[in-house]
């Protein structure tokens, strides 16, 4: 017989969770022991005919009645709060973090390291001790990644990045599963989450994990090649011109939205401008991505290129502080609705919207900060 | 009959089957189909439901036969993924949705408030037949192909990338989402505008209250949902690009729109089961309800809270971490109310008489199930734990826990209270409690060890899972073989009891409310003449007194025996006994 009760602790996470979930354990056997033994105490002491003292019964008392509302949400109050701590930091990565692009799609995981450009799929390799931050994107449905023994999830959604990161503490191989209904093969979808010492990581980086080539393009090699590949140079160069604003120094900025509003340059930002650029776009600068295929024709460049050419975008702002995404949880909605800036096809820019390029010309500098 | 309280059993005549009752004052099958009779569309919803219960419990049948093995091979993975669709969605929106307001809610809110009908029993009907339209649309599909979504129909699976037949489905509960806000509606009226002399709010028995409170619910909630559905449909016939992210939508927006509807809608489910706890409770405490205005407010107070903690089901999804605070200490405070009511209702047992019958047992069986129940929600309700916990096996045993453990027990100490009233028969006392204990015992079984496997992991909707998780799925499969065991039971001492059952009379519990106060069935139109309430809801003081004297004339079933009344057996029970005779 294999019953196991407790699952493995191998993450910080996991260590701030456990507590909140044993003592609530502990408060709903009292409370559960509690209403049992008054329920029974009435069934047996005050059964039908048993002569017992039943002077005075009460059908109602305010102290009664504020005790047990006040005690429950003081307590419930009390488990709230502290709660809420661990959930709050899964929203502010620290610095440092290793990233990790997750790409999920049915019935696969398909992981990309960002500094070392090793990709693996089904499997992940972390070296134990080091935070991880981990961003993902679904490519068809909703997905839920999930390791049980960091006690972390998060849902992998289609068309949105989504980050969760958390540092592993045990050596061991966990389970990853996929959380939320995907369709088939859903319980298929998954694999393990290998932690190794720092030794053990080293000499599996070095290797890549297979006998494949050593040598690995990071995401934002890859994404240089793919902002070169769609066009996107066209436009945007080192410096604001006529066609469209540099990109240097975006990533991480404020900007003002056509038609009012700010927007955070983060990574759903830079996709929704990208995918939909029709959505909104930097104040002063003419409608050009609209007309652009990569936007209209989704699906044209695949979610793989799209997380390099980001990681590209933001590379090129290397000192901006907030390219850590912590907003990226805090406002996703913001970020995702109030989108674009534009970039653009030169020849589609030049036939399309000359006039409007240069009517605003003159009104596109600062406005990019 | 111009006024209560009556002495119970004043009712009572030798001849109580040959008088016309909602029954037998017609025959045919268009007297039936076509009645506007509250009682008898009752019993055609309760008939109904009770299908659905059992082809939803044979999908939960297999998928327990298939969790027994880590790598199942007598379903495939299309098939698994069929059955727990088809078990949620004939459950959830054809079987707890409608459970105790379409029937019990049905055949006794009228006659509690003193009124002869609903406020429009046209629109009762007409309730019943969209109920019908729907299921048969959804069972049609279901038959023909099944649907693979589960019952939360998430975007873009069901949108876009489902091959199964989703717009057949979503039409039918489309419909019963409709019968559903017209049963709302029509409690809503009948609550506000026919309630009978002197039946102040404040007078209205606590299921009354339940109802109500639930009728705000259906009619608030369902139409958001019918129409994010309806979008769905849109999205997938015609290609309108509403939640698929691909064309520029929103998946997270369903999410928003989705649990709208099926948050509060698990309060549809467990609400009437707590008006009935109270109703039940009280009666066998011979006790005035401890708290009567606590326990009324707060089934508005779980009612309106209920709209506003929806997004506890999207923890995970990337919300606003502020979002996600407001409502997870929403979704805290809505456990409050709920603390009420179970403190109340023990506290009613306390220094009662009380009388542990079968309807009792459930009770009981339900405030357990349901503390258990409603504390394992707050877990999910924790920002922090939820993480953890959300879309696992926690989350399954947890609204089981709420939704069999607390709506069906109580939806079962309901049925046996009234069945007397209903069928105007007795069910077998002693059959009724082994069914409950076995009950107990199988849904302990089959869901707490549902529990661990979530706190190990263990995702829901997972055909093939680790075979560490082995035992437990075991343990689990072999309860619910125990729970349909307890099931099955009350089926057939039902039917058997509508022939043989012993003749309970107006009042066979000595209980108050004006449903005891007319004969068992009722009379087609309810009241001979409109009664007047002169006096609050569970007065049991006298009865109280007189049973503490040695006095049980009161009960006409299952009587204790003590000195008074030993010696001389009651007339009532005699002439019982003899018109038994008469009718075999």
């Amino acid at each position: 017989m294999n019953l196991p009760v407790i699952p493995e602790q191998a993450s910080t996470y996991a260590q701030q969770m456990d507590p909140i979930f044993w003592t609530m354990v502990i408060l709903t056997i009292v409370f559960t022991l509690l209403v049992t033994f008054i329920m029974l105490f009435c069934i047996v002491r005050f059964r039908r005919g048993a002569k017992v003292n039943r002077s005075n019964p009460s059908t109602g008392n305010l102290y009664l009645e504020l005790t047990w509302s006040i005690i429950p949400m003081i307590l419930g109050l009390f488990i709230y709060a502290w709660s809420c701590k661990p959930y709050a930091e899964v929203y502010s990565p620290p610095h440092g973090c290793n990233n990790i692009f997750l790409i999920g799609k049915r019935w696969m995981w398909h992981f990309q390291h960002t500094r070392s450009g090793i990709r693996e799929n089904n499997q992940l390799h972390l070296e134990v001790g080091k935070p991880v931050k981990v961003t993902m994107i679904s490519q068809d449905v909703i997905h839920g990644f999930y390791v049980p023994a960091f006690r972390v999830k998060r849902d992998c959604l289609p068309g949105r990045y989504n980050t969760v990161w958390f540092t592993p503490t045990r050596v061991g191989k966990y389970y990853l599963f996929c959380s939320e209904y995907c369709g088939t093969n859903h319980s298929e979808m998954g694999g393990y989450v290998y932690v190794m010492t720092p030794q053990d990581y080293a000499k599996w980086r070095t290797t890549g994990g297979s006998t494949e080539t050593q040598q690995h393009e990071t995401p934002v090699e890859i994404g240089q090649g793919v902002f070169q590949k769609y066009g996107c140079s066209n436009c945007h160069a080192d410096k604001d011109n006529v066609h469209g604003p540099s990109l240097v120094g975006l990533y991480g900025t404020q900007v003002q939205l056509q038609g009012g509003g700010v927007a955070h340059v983060d990574t759903n930002f830079l996709r929704t401008a990208i995918v939909f650029p029709q959505k909104q776009r930097i104040s002063g600068w003419p409608p050009t991505m609209e007309g652009y295929p990569v936007g209209n024709a989704a699906g044209e460049m695949s979610e793989e290129e799209m997380l390099d050419l980001i990681a590209y975008i933001k590379s090129l702002s290397p000192n901006n502080s907030f390219s850590h995404t912590g907003k990226q949880g805090a406002a996703p909605k913001t970020s995702h609705h109030l989108a674009a800036h534009h970039a653009g096809n030169t020849h589609v820019a030049l036939l399309a919207h000359t006039d409007t390029v240069q009517s605003t010309l003159h009104k596109s500098e600062g406005k990019l900060q | 009959m111009s006024s209560i309280p009556l002495q119970p059993g004043a009712l009572g005549t030798p001849n109580e089957q040959a008088r016309e009752n909602y029954l037998n004052i017609k025959h045919t099958v268009a007297s039936w189909l076509l009645t506007k009779d509250h009682k008898r569309i009752a019993v055609l919803y309760g008939l109904s439901i009770s299908i659905m219960f059992f082809l939803g419990g044979l999908a939960a049948a297999g998928i327990r036969v298939a969790l027994v093995r880590p790598h199942d091979t007598f379903f495939s993975s299309e098939a698994y993924n069929k059955l727990f669709s088809a078990h949620g969605i004939i459950m959830v929106f054809f079987f707890l949705v409608p459970s105790i307001p379409a029937t019990l809610g049905n055949f006794l809110l009228p006659i509690m408030i003193g009124a002869r009908d609903l406020a429009f029993p046209r629109l009762n009907l007409l309730s019943w037949y969209i109920y019908i339209i729907g299921a048969l649309i959804t069972l049609g599909a279901i038959a023909t192909g099944g649907i693979d979504t589960g019952w939360t129909f998430y975007v873009p699976y069901s949108s876009v990338y489902s091959n199964t037949d989703v717009v057949a489905v979503i039409v039918g509960v489309f419909f019963a989402g409709f019968a559903s806000i017209f049963t709302g509606i029509n409690f809503l009226v009948t609550v506000h505008k026919m309630r009978a002399p002197g039946m102040t709010w404040f007078r209205m028995p606590l299921f009354v209250w339940a109802m109500y409170a639930t009728s705000i619910v259906m009619v608030l909630g369902t139409p958001v949902v019918a129409i994010t559905l309806l979008l769905v449909v849109l999205e997938r016939v015609f290609g309108v690009c509403i939640f698929n992210p691909a064309c520029g939508g929103d998946p997270i927006l369903f999410e928003h729109l989705f649990w709208f509807y099926s948050h509060p809608a698990v309060y549809i489910m467990i609400l009437p089961s707590m008006g009935v706890i109270s109703e039940v409770i009280t009666c066998f405490s011979r006790k005035r309800v401890f708290g009567y205005e606590f326990v009324a407010f707060s089934s508005m107070a779980i009612a309106l809270l209920g709209f506003f903690v929806w997004g506890h089901h999207m923890f995970v999804t990337g919300e606003s971490m502020y979002g996600g605070m407001v409502f997870s200490i929403i979704t805290f405070l809505i456990a409050v109310p709920s603390a009420i009511k179970v403190f109340n209702w023990s506290a009613t047992m306390y220094k009662g008489n009380v009388w542990l019958s079968a309807p009792l047992l459930y009770a009981i069986g339900f405030i357990f199930l349901f503390t258990i129940g409603g504390l394992t929600g707050l877990y999910l309700a924790s920002l922090a734990v939820d993480v953890h916990l959300n879309m696992t096996y926690f989350v399954v045993a947890h609204f089981h826990y709420v939704m069999v453990g607390g709506a069906i027990f109580g939806y079962m100490a309901g049925m046996h209270f009234w069945w007397p009233k209903i069928t105007g028969r007795m069910y077998p006392e002693g059959w009724a409690k082994l069914a409950c204990i076995i009950m107990f015992v199988g849904f302990n079984l089959t869901f707490f060890p549902q529990f661990i496997l979530g706190f190990l992991g263990m995702p829901r909707r997972y055909h093939f899972y680790p075979p560490e998780y082995q035992m437990w799925n075991i343990l689990s499969s072999a309860g619910a073989s125990v729970l349909a065991v307890g099931f099955a039971i009350p089926f057939f001492y039902w039917m058997w009891s509508l022939k043989y059952g012993e003749l309970a009379g107006p009042n066979p519990w000595g209980a108050k409310g004006l449903e005891w106060a007319i004969p068992s069935p009722p009379p087609s139109h309810n009241f001979d003449s409109v009664p007047i309430v002169t006096e609050e809801a569970y007065a049991y003081e006298e009865i109280y007194a007189r049973e503490l004297a040695g006095d049980y004339s009161d009960s006409q079933v299952d009587r204790p025996v003590s000195p008074l009344n030993t010696e001389q057996p009651d007339q009532k029970t005699l002439e019982d006994h003899s018109s038994t005779e008469e009718s075999l």
